[in-house]
């Protein structure tokens, strides 16, 4: 790994401050897709600026029928936590089958978030769940966050300080996991509230992250899992690569989608 | 560099590291701990995992800069003095390693998750023995027997729990 200069800030403030003096700063969460990625030299920062010595940065809360996560929230500690079980018990569940246990004692939502994999759980979640991502700056609604593979909304060093989940009236997340590196091949989360079903698509889509319309109308009228028999989703726009044809993909997601529905509390 | 302090098997460690320093890299060659074993440069082997303020982590992904004043256990700090920990009595009874490269990192891991379980109230079934496993490769056992030896570890670990109570 290259040389990089480490910061832990006490404030939000100061880690600002201190991605702006940096020549080439990167917010450091976990560090479980970061550091991989600087110990194999694809990426380089001369500064880490590590925000998990803000205080509040972890802090998990419910009110007025919102789920608050901090962006440094482990994703251990959302798959242990009684408020988020409570709450959207599928978000639980989805923290809870990421990677494995070591990745989970590290890695935190947000920096899941940030990093927009298009095989990763999370940015379903909050897309499925219509989300708001709070930075240090403002906060953007999920439909309009993820903006295509490793893509986001997020500007040069904004830093996400906590995800707010609207909580549903029931909601399920099911994944087809690769069986060598247990990212999604399809991840669906599903989730109905007051303004109708919402699937999000994760694992498949060659942009990242999408919504599936189709079946959201489906379900919207009748959530359960005979309402999406009649849907199916194109196979254009699928990713394909040696785990899976974009038609397989395609075919996998309606599967995945049922299954979704079925476990949905 | 960044100077710092923790402690490591019980035992206060101070040094000025590079920035850059894993924690794998800060117990094998500043601690001269060499227990702790690197398989592989994608953080997906599981080889190197120590106990970090009591949870699981994988030590070469994590920069020993971030953890001033953490309390870290390797391999090497779980045995009381002459007498194995079960966990490592199990793997030997078990015979759960072949080569043994992945073992500090199976037994860290088979620790963790017996105390993550033990504490939740959960049985610990070889099924979620498996799973639990997901992040920790083994080239040579096939790993039936390190689940067996997990298995008897946590019977052997919750007498002991009940015993102390
Ligand atoms: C073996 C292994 C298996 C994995 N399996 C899965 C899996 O099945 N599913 C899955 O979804 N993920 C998986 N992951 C990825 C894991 O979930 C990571 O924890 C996650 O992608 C990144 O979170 P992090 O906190 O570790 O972020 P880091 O690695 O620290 O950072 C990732 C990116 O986000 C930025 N960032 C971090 N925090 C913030 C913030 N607060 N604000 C703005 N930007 C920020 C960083 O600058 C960086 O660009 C796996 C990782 C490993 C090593
Ligand atoms: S050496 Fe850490 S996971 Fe392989
Ligand atoms: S015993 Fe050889 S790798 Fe596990």
């Amino acid at each position: 790994m290259y040389q990089t200069k480490y910061h832990k800030p006490a404030s939000i403030d100061d880690a600002v401050a201190a991605l702006a003096v940096a020549e080439d700063g990167k917010v450091l969460g976990g560090g479980q897709t970061l550091l991989p990625t600087m110990k194999q030299h694809l990426a380089s920062p001369t500064d880490l600026v590590d925000v998990g010595g803000i205080s509040g940065m972890a802090d998990i809360s419910v009110s007025d029928g919102c789920l608050t996560i901090g962006a440094g929230a482990r994703h251990a500690d959302v798959a242990a936590s009684s408020v988020v079980r409570d709450a959207i018990p599928a978000l639980a569940c989805l923290a809870g089958g990421i990677g494995d246990p070591a990745v989970r004692s590290m890695g935190t939502i947000g920096g899941s978030v940030a990093n927009n994999d298009p095989a990763a759980d999370y940015p379903a979640a909050v897309l499925g769940l219509g989300a708001t991502v709070v930075t240090n700056t403002r906060e953007i609604a999920a439909d309009d966050f993820f903006e295509g593979m490793f893509t986001t909304a997020l500007e040069e060093d904004e830093i996400i300080t906590a995800i707010k989940f609207p909580i549903p009236s029931s909601a399920g997340y099911s994944k087809f996991p690769n069986p060598a590196s247990r990212y999604a091949m399809v991840g669906v989360f599903v989730a109905n509230g007051g303004s109708g079903a919402r699937v999000a698509v994760t694992g498949a889509g060659q942009d990242g992250v999408f919504r599936a319309d189709s079946m959201e109308s489906a379900l919207s009228s009748n959530f359960s899992a005979g309402s999406l028999d009649g849907t199916s989703l194109d196979a254009d726009g699928m990713m394909a690569d040696i785990h899976g044809t974009a038609e397989y993909r395609a075919h996998l997601v309606s599967v995945v989608a049922k299954r979704a529905v079925t476990s949905a509390v | 560099m960044t100077q710092i302090k923790m402690t490591v098997n019980g035992k206060s460690a101070t040094a000025d590291v590079p920035d850059n320093t894993l924690l794998s890299e800060f117990l094998r060659e500043n601690m001269r701990l060499t227990g702790t074993h690197v398989g592989c440069d994608t953080s997906q082997c599981g080889a190197c995992v120590v106990h970090v303020d009591g949870r699981a982590v994988k030590s070469c992904t994590v920069l020993a800069a971030s953890l001033e004043g953490a309390d870290v256990t390797t391999i090497e700090g779980i045995a009381n003095g002459k007498d194995l920990h079960p966990m490592q009595a199990a793997f030997k009874a078990n015979h759960g390693l072949q080569c043994g490269f992945c073992t500090p990192g199976m037994i860290m891991s088979g620790i963790d998750m017996v105390n993550r379980y033990q504490a939740e109230g959960q049985a610990l079934t070889a099924e979620a023995i498996r799973h639990e496993l997901e992040g920790n490769i083994c080239r040579c056992t096939g790993y039936h027997n390190i689940v067996k030896s997990i298995e008897d570890a946590a019977d052997e670990m919750s007498g002991m729990a009940q015993a102390a109570e």
